[in-house]
């Protein structure tokens, strides 16, 4: 029975969690196009020097400003015209004519009817050409906006069927496109492309083009509307199947490619293509729900999607938005709703109605039925204001709008019924709020105080471990009814800094805690002294939560066992820890002794007396220098041996005073060759000498 | 007995320096030289023994420089003296400029363990 009863409250508790995030992900608020898009168009679209790095970059900026109503600083026309009319003069390919155009389309530069006819015969001969999607899309395109920009060139196509045979000869089965037929992978980007391609076929057709083979093309749009894709938040967008590692699209430029495609076919077809209303709308929400974009390109797809979507003749979407969801009670703020298309502008005269409110506690019974919204024309916003029973908390409203003319129904996109999460804040009142200190089992009250939360209080109290706290009031909405909020702690913090936080408990309106310190006195580690109490009553919908310190009570516990617990350290004092430590005092090692000088000194000329006796010694024994060779060539070599035997030992001398030993070995080698060489020859002479004497 | 002691010493010593005035010049001039070298090489080991043994190579090296030379001079000695047989085919020159070579040499050593 208790096994039953612990899973059946833990499927609850998953119901209520899954029931909770459903209520999170399924109504977010999409906004239409502000002015802090106008703002962010500014500082993402930066000129270098007062111009544009290239034309498609000039054209992605120019467009974005033209849509958003931006004034750009400084004469962009000056320093981007001469450029547009060097691209158009020059034989360039058909991208860089492409970009061109456009921008000469929104900056109406000076071009003369001659450079067009010279662009357009080139355009023409590059669609009689053509293989490559792009090929087609680049060339149909320029000649459509030369048609839009110089009336009198001649740009329709001779044989418009032929070239929308080839684009369609492009098309998949799934309603994608490949880029050439060469290249086997199918693209929604390439579909976006070649609608736009093929609507200006149509366009520039000198004949009609037969019905049967635009109908083929609606077809393929039905079925590439088939392979969108979803978020759980109501967006719809369009993705690449495969992720072509060379160019990555993501899902915001194929999905803004897809919208230019259908948008532009569906204007230059007469019959109307009939797209799920819930498409468009998501697609429009998709591009709202991106916000404001940090990338330049983004921005542009997202802008330049949402005009498409303005006003396109498939389905216009409206969308619903509040500048606030949050209303508070005590301020009496009025439910507020703005409809408008996606760049903002007006909505068509309609009605929004306010189906149902309920609130996240309880699904079942709604808040509120059936109210219908009062229009402002000056502000143009719905409003009502929230009947008298309206309690705080989550609240979902589901709302619907009704157009009040009944052809508006198949331009414009209302989505049925929308979702939106609304926050009702208000003033909880706490009212007899007491703190006690109760004898244990009696129950009987020691000391009692009553406490006013409305400012800080400092109560004293003191309890030994045989008694009992206890901390109450009540809690109630500003409609009287109870209310449980998030947070509903006491903390006690020691002297030392130790503290223990425990939850209120509640029944109704009544919160009541109960601390039973003969239980406790482990779990405060034994710890008796001046504890600091601390109350933190809080909650969302509550706009006067509050943090307080009510007072402090003096513990007296008893002694702590040996095996008793330790309070947990707390944590240092940062500058202590992370401050400068003392300074280190380097201890060296003392050095050695040193003699002292004059015992040095005395010692060097003690040592340079034996060489004095040396010398004496040669004199006493007679040395004589009768060898030493008298003839001018032995003499010479002689004296280069003695002086050679000098050099190397001032060589030494010098090796101790200052150079390295590589330096003295370098040294040594050169003067030791010398050496050898008249040494040998000294002393051969020598020994030559002496053995002609001993024969003689 | 202590005066003949005393006299055999004397006449001991006489017939020692007798001997030794008939060495040949060259040989003098070697032996003047070691002397030389080891009275330098006493005066470092008292030297040390006074203040210690603190830069141990350069008292090494200073007093093995003396020891050093002293050895090839005595070797320098036993090639040049023609009573010995066993260097009789060997040119004084010769062995000379083999002294002369390993000095350089050892005190190349000694410079460099010097410090």
């Amino acid at each position: 029975m208790a096994r039953t009863g612990r899973t059946g409250s833990l499927m609850l508790a998953f119901a209520l969690a899954l029931a909770a995030l459903s209520i999170c992900n399924a109504a977010p608020i999409f906004r239409p196009v502000s002015d802090s898009h106008r703002s962010a168009a500014l500082e993402l679209f930066s000129l270098v020097d007062g111009s544009f790095a290239r034309l498609e970059e000039a054209y992605e900026a120019l467009r974005t400003f033209e849509i958003l109503g931006v004034e750009k600083k400084g004469d962009v026309s000056a320093a981007t015209c001469p450029s547009v009319a060097s691209v158009l003069g020059s034989s360039s390919a058909p991208k860089e004519l492409f970009y061109a155009l456009k921008v000469n389309s929104i900056l109406k530069c000076n071009v003369d009817d001659a450079s067009f006819e010279v662009v357009a015969s080139r355009l023409k001969t590059v669609v009689s050409d053509a293989s490559s999607l792009l090929d087609f899309y680049y060339s149909i395109s320029g000649l459509v906006l030369i048609k839009d920009q110089a009336s009198g060139v001649e740009v329709l196509l001779g044989d418009a069927e032929g070239t929308f045979q080839s684009i369609k000869a492009l098309s998949q089965s799934d309603g994608r496109w490949r880029f050439s037929s060469s290249n086997p992978e199918s693209s929604a980007y390439a579909a976006g492309l070649a609608l736009e391609a093929l609507a200006g076929v149509i366009s520039l057709a000198s004949s009609e083009i037969n019905q049967s083979m635009i109908r083929t093309v609606k077809n393929d749009i039905v079925k590439l509307f088939d392979s969108i894709e979803k978020y759980d938040d109501g967006t719809f967008y369009f993705d690449e199947k495969v992720v072509d590692a060379r160019e990555h699209r993501g899902p915001l430029s194929v999905t803004s490619s897809v919208i230019q495609g259908l948008t532009a076919f569906a204007s230059v077809t007469s019959e109307s293509i009939t797209l799920p209303e819930d498409r468009i709308l998501g697609l429009a929400k998709f591009f709202l729900g991106i916000g404001i974009p940090g990338d330049a390109k983004d921005l542009f797809n997202q802008i330049s999607s949402l005009a498409c979507l303005e006003n396109n003749r498939v389905s216009i979407p409206l969308i619903l938005s509040l500048p606030s969801t949050v209303l508070s009670l005590t301020k009496k703020d009025p439910l507020k709703v703005k409809v408008n298309t996606v760049l903002g502008s007006n909505s068509p005269p309609l009605k929004v109605k306010l189906l149902r409110a309920f609130s996240s506690v309880s699904r079942d019974v709604p808040a509120i039925e059936s109210q219908e919204l009062k229009y402002d024309p000056e502000s143009t916003f719905h409003s009502l204001i929230l009947p008298e029973a309206v309690d705080v908390g989550r609240y979902i409203f589901v709302f619907e709008l009704a157009l009040q003319d009944s052809e508006d129904g198949k331009t414009y996109a209302t989505g049925g019924q929308t979702q939106m999460p609304i926050f009702i804040t208000g003033v909880m009142k706490i009212v007899n709020a007491a703190i006690a200190v109760l004898d244990s089992d009696l129950g009987t009250v020691d000391t009692q105080k009553s406490l006013n939360l409305d400012r800080e209080n400092d109560v004293s109290l003191s309890a030994n471990h045989l008694q009992k706290l206890r901390l109450s009031f009540k809690l109630s909405t500003p409609r009287g009814h109870p209310y449980k909020p998030h947070q509903a702690f006491l903390k006690l913090k020691h002297e030392t800094k130790v503290e223990h936080v425990f939850v209120l408990g509640i029944s109704g309106k009544q919160f009541e805690l109960v601390l039973d310190f003969l239980g406790l006195v482990e779990k405060f580690f034994y710890l008796s002294g001046r504890f600091d109490l601390q109350l933190t009553v809080g909650d969302a919908a509550m706009e006067n939560s509050f943090l307080l310190p009510i007072g402090h009570i003096e513990l007296d516990l008893p002694e702590a066992p040996e095996k008793a617990p330790r309070p947990p350290l707390q944590p240092a004092d940062l500058s202590s820890r992370y401050g400068p430590k003392a300074e280190i005092v380097h201890v060296f090692r003392t050095p050695d002794k040193r003699p002292p000088k004059e015992l040095s000194l005395s010692f060097l000329g003690l040592s340079l007396l034996p060489f004095l006796g040396f010398l004496v010694g040669l004199l006493c024994l007679g040395v004589n220098l009768k060898n030493f060779p008298s003839s001018v060539l032995p003499a010479t070599f002689a004296m280069l041996f003695h002086g050679g035997i000098a050099a190397v030992l001032l060589l030494y001398v010098l090796f101790w005073l200052k150079l390295d030993l590589f330096t003295t070995l370098k040294a040594l080698g050169f003067l030791g060759a010398f050496l050898v060489f008249v040494g040998h020859r000294t002393l051969s002479y020598l020994a030559s000498t002496s053995a002609k004497l001993k024969s003689a | 007995m202590a005066r003949s002691t005393g006299d055999d010493a004397q006449a001991l010593f006489h017939s020692l320096r007798s001997a030794y005035a008939a060495t040949p010049k060259n040989l003098k001039i070697i032996d003047l030289y070691v002397a030389f070298a080891v009275f330098t090489a006493l005066i470092q080991v008292v030297y040390m023994a006074l203040v210690g043994s603190f830069p141990f190579n350069s008292f090494l090296s200073g007093f093995l420089s003396c020891i050093g030379t002293a050895v090839l001079a005595v070797c320098l000695r036993i090639q040049v003296n023609k009573e010995n047989k066993e260097f009789k085919d060997l040119p004084p020159e010769r062995a000379f400029a083999d002294f002369v070579l390993c000095n350089l040499v050892l005190h190349l050593v000694i410079m460099n363990f010097l410090g």
